[in-house]
């Protein structure tokens, strides 16, 4: 059950400076919603205003209402909504003094868990579900900085899915790494959607094209168009949008 | 012209190599003293007993080394916890008001003071007050100094720990606190450490400060609230006496003053090598 | 309207943010109370001999005449003499160090210069006591006296024990910081100039004299006043050596005193209150100085680092 993750009249600040400046939209469940546009549009800081990371910057500031799961994101404790939506970042960022174990159980056990049978079971699932088990069931114990590029984005991965958020926000995921580990990440991408709603931001036009349901294009701080990834890709109704996809800027 | 600018170059590097040699001598001319005479008079007396008598042979530095090992654990006790703490105030809750200035500046000034004039203040506010010289006096004058060490190397290493894993922490629903406790820190910690074992380093071989607090003894200190012997202070009030023997020992408790300074410096520095970005 | 947190953080959390403010700002509440006991300490001093304090030439606690001009004096030579020996040699290593050195010689070399400040200054004294001054009284001055006697600087009889000797000692205490600070501020040089200057075709030297220190130029100056800062604190090695006689003559090899040693000798003999108060008054002396000296480094040294791309050096 849930309603859709509902956007209405978002408006955000850094400082002086706006950079979101009004972006009413609907985020399907279930779905994948690629965000893209060019450098600066605010697909960062849009993505950021859902889990209420954009305001742990200082001077920054919201206006506007994110309704998830029929509840104001701002009526709800902004540490325990983080738990709810999940985030991965551009660049990897497993905890440096942890093993591939703890850094997986990480959102779960520093926030109350101890069941020793309990934790094992989350970290075997997630990291499955990160399509990593196979690579380090060994190893678990290893320092999760000793995993290559790609499997520490997956170690991410699994570590956000292990607190069981029902929103997974991906900022970039795969434009720090290489084209094989790119295309695991798609492909689990893929595989994710069917339990989670996924928003990934990307700069990549073709990876949106390749994986996502629906499209979201920002400019300026505006949202210009979203629809059916197909639609906007090979049809689009906005001149801007044409003009991006066709690389006549960006 | 061409060979004349490569004279000069020729010229000024060797003037760099010879400076660096002439940096270096004292180094071994004051290493080389030390093992050489220190070796000369070092036995399990010195390790064991106390000081005997002028004039008097098989004194030992017993006390003053217990002493000195005793109030650089009441400073690091006091002055550790206080360092990053502060520190952490200032990389993780306010890098930027008029209050994180103003502390960056008090920290900038105590690490300038010279170390008597902490001594004096003590002297004024802690030992005059209880009417005695004390170890305890001599421990929190050696957390005056090792406080501002701290925070300095303690914010240094925090805000190495990339603002990436802070935003991870938060974003998997970590509180502030916790994200600081239970990853920062951690993550930090070897560098942190390295930087505590260089500040005790540092105190371990202060004598201004400890000149009018704690003062000094012959004997063993019963209690922290009595005088108590040290290091460096026994090795001055030695070097500075007609005593022969008593110079001797000076020696001696230098060799063990500077093997520990040397060990503590060297353990902090490869040990934790692996910290550097 | 602005969205605000309706949350109370965790206790935990409250006590952690709580609990590293109030040792913030205790820094703060320790460096003005430090002040505060000083000068409450000086202020019978401060009161009775005023302005003449700084220029009275008589330390005589027996007439309870306190003036301090002798250890000013002191402490100023001794610690030019340091600076001028220390600067040079200290930029020199930083310049070998960073500039010519290769990897494992920087490691080992850099190492060893920090050895040098990690030696106890009381250990400093020791030596300087029996293998220093032994071999100014016996080698350097005789040399001194022979060929340069005709100078004021150079008269009287050589006893080690001295100006001459405290100012060397300081020169080697100082020396690491001088060197330590100088190659941070030319490591923040960015590499670009650097290779400018060689493209073009200068030698090593002329890259260094055109691309390096100008722009470390006021890093290093800054690096030379905290060196000067230490010196003028420094306190067992100095009064070890220095001969703690409180009389202002002009010769080096003369026994002198200084702020810091004076204080160190004389304050568990000071048998009543308006002695305590002069020595307090001439540590304060000492306090302001090295004060005013340290914010000016750090800004100069704040100034490299943070000018073009420097980044988070201080």
């Amino acid at each position: 059950m849930g309603q859709s993750l509902s956007v209405r009249d978002l408006e955000a600040w850094y400082g002086s400076n706006k950079t979101l400046k009004g972006i009413t939209m609907e985020i399907e469940l279930n779905h994948v919603t690629a965000i893209i546009g060019p450098s600066g549009c605010g697909k960062s800081t849009f993505v950021r205003c859902i889990n209420r990371m954009h305001e742990t910057m200082p001077g920054t500031k919201v206006k506007g209402e994110i309704i998830l799961e029929g509840v104001s994101i701002y009526d709800r404790d902004p540490v325990a909504l983080r738990k709810m939506v999940g985030m991965v970042f551009q660049k990897p960022n497993p905890f440096p003094s942890m093993s591939i174990y703890d850094n997986v159980i990480a959102g779960v056990k520093l926030n109350g868990m101890t069941n020793k049978q309990k934790l094992q079971a989350i970290a075997e699932k997630s990291l499955r579900m990160a399509a990593l088990w196979d690579e380090v069931k060994d190893r678990l114990n290893y320092s999760g900085m000793s995993l290559s590029g790609g499997q520490q984005q997956r170690l991410c991965i699994a570590r956000a899915l292990a607190v069981e958020p029902s929103v997974l926000l991906m900022d970039e995921p795969a434009s720090a790494l290489d084209p094989i580990a790119t295309m695991h990440i798609e492909e689990l991408v893929r595989q994710l959607k069917v339990n989670y709603t996924i928003l990934i931001v990307t700069h990549n036009m073709q990876q949106a094209a390749r994986i996502a349901d629906s499209t979201a294009f920002f400019l300026n701080g505006e949202l210009v168009e979203h629809g059916p990834t197909s639609d906007i890709f090979t049809n689009p109704h906005d001149k801007r949008t044409e003009d991006y996809i066709s690389g006549r800027f960006g | 012209m061409k060979s004349l600018r490569k004279s000069v170059n020729w010229i000024m590097l060797s003037i760099f190599i010879f400076a660096t040699i002439i940096a270096l001598i004292p180094l071994f001319g004051v290493l080389g003293y030390v093992v050489e005479h220190g070796f000369r008079a070092l036995s399990l007396d010195f390790f064991l007993n106390l000081p005997k008598a002028m004039g008097l042979s098989g004194g030992g530095m017993a006390n003053a080394i217990v002493g000195t090992l005793i109030m650089v654990l009441i400073a690091s006790l006091i002055g550790i916890p206080i360092g990053i703490l502060a520190a952490i105030y200032l990389t993780e809750y306010d890098r930027h008001s008029w209050l994180s200035v103003g502390v960056r500046f008090a920290t900038d000034v105590l690490t300038g003071i010279p170390s008597i004039i902490v001594g004096i203040v003590i002297y004024t506010a802690v030992v005059l007050k209880m009417g005695n010289f004390s170890a305890l006096a001599g421990g929190l004058a050696l957390a005056i100094i090792m406080i501002p060490l701290i925070i300095r190397s303690t914010e240094e290493m925090l805000k190495l720990v990339s603002h990436s894993i802070r935003e991870a922490g938060y974003a998997l629903g970590i509180s502030k606190g916790k994200t600081i406790l239970r990853i920062i820190l951690p993550t930090a910690a070897k560098g942190i450490i390295t930087g505590a074992m260089l500040a005790v380093a540092r105190v371990a071989g202060e004598t201004a400060p400890l000149l009018f607090t704690a003062l000094g003894n012959q004997y063993w200190a019963r209690s922290l609230n009595e005088p108590m012997a040290s290091l460096p202070v026994q090795i001055f009030q030695y070097a500075t006496s007609p005593y022969k023997e008593w110079h001797q020992q000076a020696w001696a408790g230098s060799l063990v003053l500077i093997s520990l300074v040397i060990i503590l410096n060297l353990s902090a520095r490869f040990a934790f090598r692996s910290r550097s970005n | 309207m602005s969205k605000k947190n309706k949350f109370k953080t965790s206790i935990g959390d409250q006590t952690l943010r709580i609990l590293t403010l109030l040792m913030a700002i205790s820094v703060v509440v320790l460096m003005v109370w430090m002040g505060w006991e000083m000068f409450h300490a000086a202020r019978p001093s401060i009161q009775k001999f005023g302005f003449g304090f700084i220029t009275g030439r008589v330390w005589d606690p027996v007439k309870e005449q306190f003036g301090a001009l002798p250890f000013i004096y002191g402490t100023i030579v001794t610690s030019l003499i340091a600076l001028l020996l220390a600067a040079p040699i200290g930029l020199g290593v930083a310049i070998f160090l960073n500039e010519m050195a290769i990897s494992k010689v920087r490691t080992v070399v850099g190492f060893l210069v920090e050895m040098l400040a990690a030696i106890p200054s009381v250990v400093y004294g020791l030596w300087g006591i029996f293998v220093l001054a032994p071999w100014l009284r016996e080698t350097v001055q005789p040399g001194l006296a022979k060929w340069l006697g005709f100078l004021p600087l150079f008269q009287g009889t050589p006893v080690g024990f001295g100006m001459l000797a405290g100012g060397l000692i300081l020169a080697v205490m100082i020396l690491p910081t001088i060197a330590a600070i100088s190659r941070e501020v030319m490591a923040a040089v960015p590499n670009m100039q650097r290779e400018a200057a060689l493209a073009l075709g200068a030698t090593k030297w002329e890259m260094i004299r055109l691309a390096v220190l100008p722009y470390a130029k006021s890093g290093i100056m800054g690096g030379i006043m905290l060196g000067l800062g230490r010196a003028l604190g420094e306190t067992m090695a100095v009064t070890m050596v220095i001969g703690n006689r409180p009389d202002i003559l002009p010769s080096l090899f003369a026994p002198a005193y200084s702020m810091a040693a004076v204080i160190a000798n004389e304050f568990t003999e000071a048998t009543y209150d308006l002695y305590l108060s002069a020595l307090v008054e001439i540590g304060l002396i000492l306090f302001g100085i090295t004060l005013i000296l340290n914010v000016f480094a750090r800004l100069l040294i704040w100034s490299v680092a943070q000018g073009p791309k420097g980044g988070n050096l201080v």
